[in-house]
């Protein structure tokens, strides 16, 4: 039987189907991990309600943890407290600049989003903070579209929900 | 049951509804804008639905609920049904809803019921953007050129008709509204009001007076546009009831 903590690693290896540079660990999707005698639990939560990878998500934790030889395998969705980008970790939010997606910034709790002002968004290619909004609405639900003014790269923002 | 349900048919019909714009949108972004909401929406309805699904017991799925109910069936308010028409229509009608929703889950928050208010938990941060977005395009198009302030005055004026159902308390809102667990909806009205006016008039547009209001859609008497939606979107699953993919 594999402990709590070995199946936190090997879910460490199970990727986002549409950001595949974060796992579904850095995404903060994987809420709970718990062991008993009729097997493993694995609580998720999606990021958007409509999220389309959340099947797949599923079936890539279920399928990881087979390959480990873990049979009896439970993956449940919770929606509360809701998934917030503040449960990225720091190393996602590395990845994903990385990766040429601007990760989100600042706190969820922050409320501007509401009939106020886009905040400023940092050029995930140049660096520049000479950035505009495009587009609140990008490839995924997830994301919006900027563009930079400085280095005039087009570019997804990770939306700070 | 019914008061899910309810939310959930609203969620669902306006999802598909917009979901038509897939294709056509005037620019690629505006395209994918409104698929995203169609997506947010459908995504809620299918929270509400399983929830649904679940209260009513019976091996009812939020499958079953979503294609083998007919149409006197569907208890959504008919604003969401009503057809696309052009952009400036879309807009409107999402601006108006979306105001609504946006006041309407803020509400269900308080919820006593533990599973509707982890729902709107999450749902309200996808509906506080929407709001954002359709409010924002109602000014861009109202203060924008004279045909686009033409255009959605005209779609603001048609479709004010269809708003007051939204606000109108039946029997199953007023039990829901007393056990806590439903929201009340002349705290939303007043809102909504303020918040339509504020947004309206920094778009230069005519709020319109109150006048006869549409209604039904919550009892299952609906306009002959959802029949045809209905078809569209139940073919398959009745034709093929297994099909799977």
């Amino acid at each position: 039987m594999l402990t709590e903590n070995q199946i936190w690693q090997y879910l460490e290896e199970v990727t986002d189907p549409e950001i595949p540079v974060l796992t579904v660990v850095d995404m903060g999707v994987v809420r709970q991990v718990e062991v008993s005698a009729e097997g493993a639990t694995v609580q998720i939560t999606p990021t958007y309600s409509g999220c389309p990878a959340m099947n797949e998500i599923e079936q890539n934790i279920r399928q990881k943890l087979k390959e480990e030889g873990l049979e009896k395998v439970k993956v449940e969705t919770v929606l509360s407290p809701p998934w917030t980008t503040d449960w990225m970790t720091e190393k996602g939010k590395e990845k994903l600049r990385a990766y040429g997606i601007a990760p989100p910034e600042g706190s969820s709790a922050d409320k501007s989003v509401l009939f106020g002002k886009p905040k400023s968004v940092q050029c995930p290619n140049c660096g520049s903070k000479k950035t505009e909004l495009v587009s609140q609405f990008g490839s995924t639900a997830c994301k919006a579209l900027y563009k930079c003014t400085s280095c005039l790269e087009p570019f997804d923002y990770f939306k700070c929900i | 049951m019914e008061y899910t349900l309810r939310l959930g048919d609203n969620a669902l019909i306006l999802g598909q509804r917009l979901g038509e714009w897939c294709g056509h949108g005037p620019v690629l972004e505006q395209d994918i804008a409104l698929s995203n909401v169609a997506l947010d929406h459908l995504g809620q309805a299918r929270m509400l639905m399983q929830y649904a699904a679940e209260l009513k017991g019976e091996g009812y799925t939020e499958d079953k609920m979503a294609f083998f109910r007919d149409i006197t069936e569907y208890h959504n308010c008919l604003l969401v049904e009503l057809k696309n028409g052009d952009w400036g229509k879309t807009i409107a009608r999402q601006f108006l809803f979306d105001t609504f929703n946006y006041f309407f889950y803020t509400g269900l928050l308080q919820s006593k019921d533990e599973r509707l208010q982890a729902i709107a938990q999450k749902a309200i941060k996808e509906i506080t953007y929407h709001a954002q977005w359709s409010a924002e395009w109602l000014i861009r198009l109202g203060d924008g050129t004279e045909e686009s302030h033409k255009r959605v005055q005209k779609a603001i004026d048609a479709l004010w008709e269809w708003t007051g159902e939204l606000f109108e308390m039946d029997e199953v809102d007023e039990k829901m509204c007393e056990a806590g667990i439903g929201v009340d909806l002349a705290g939303v009205k007043q809102q909504w009001h303020e918040k339509t006016a504020e947004i309206l008039e920094i778009a230069t547009l005519k709020k319109p007076e109150d006048g006869w209001m549409q209604k039904g859609g919550k009892q299952g008497e609906h306009t002959e546009y959802l029949g045809y939606m209905l078809a569209e979107m139940q073919h398959l699953p009745r034709m093929h009831p297994e099909a799977s993919w």
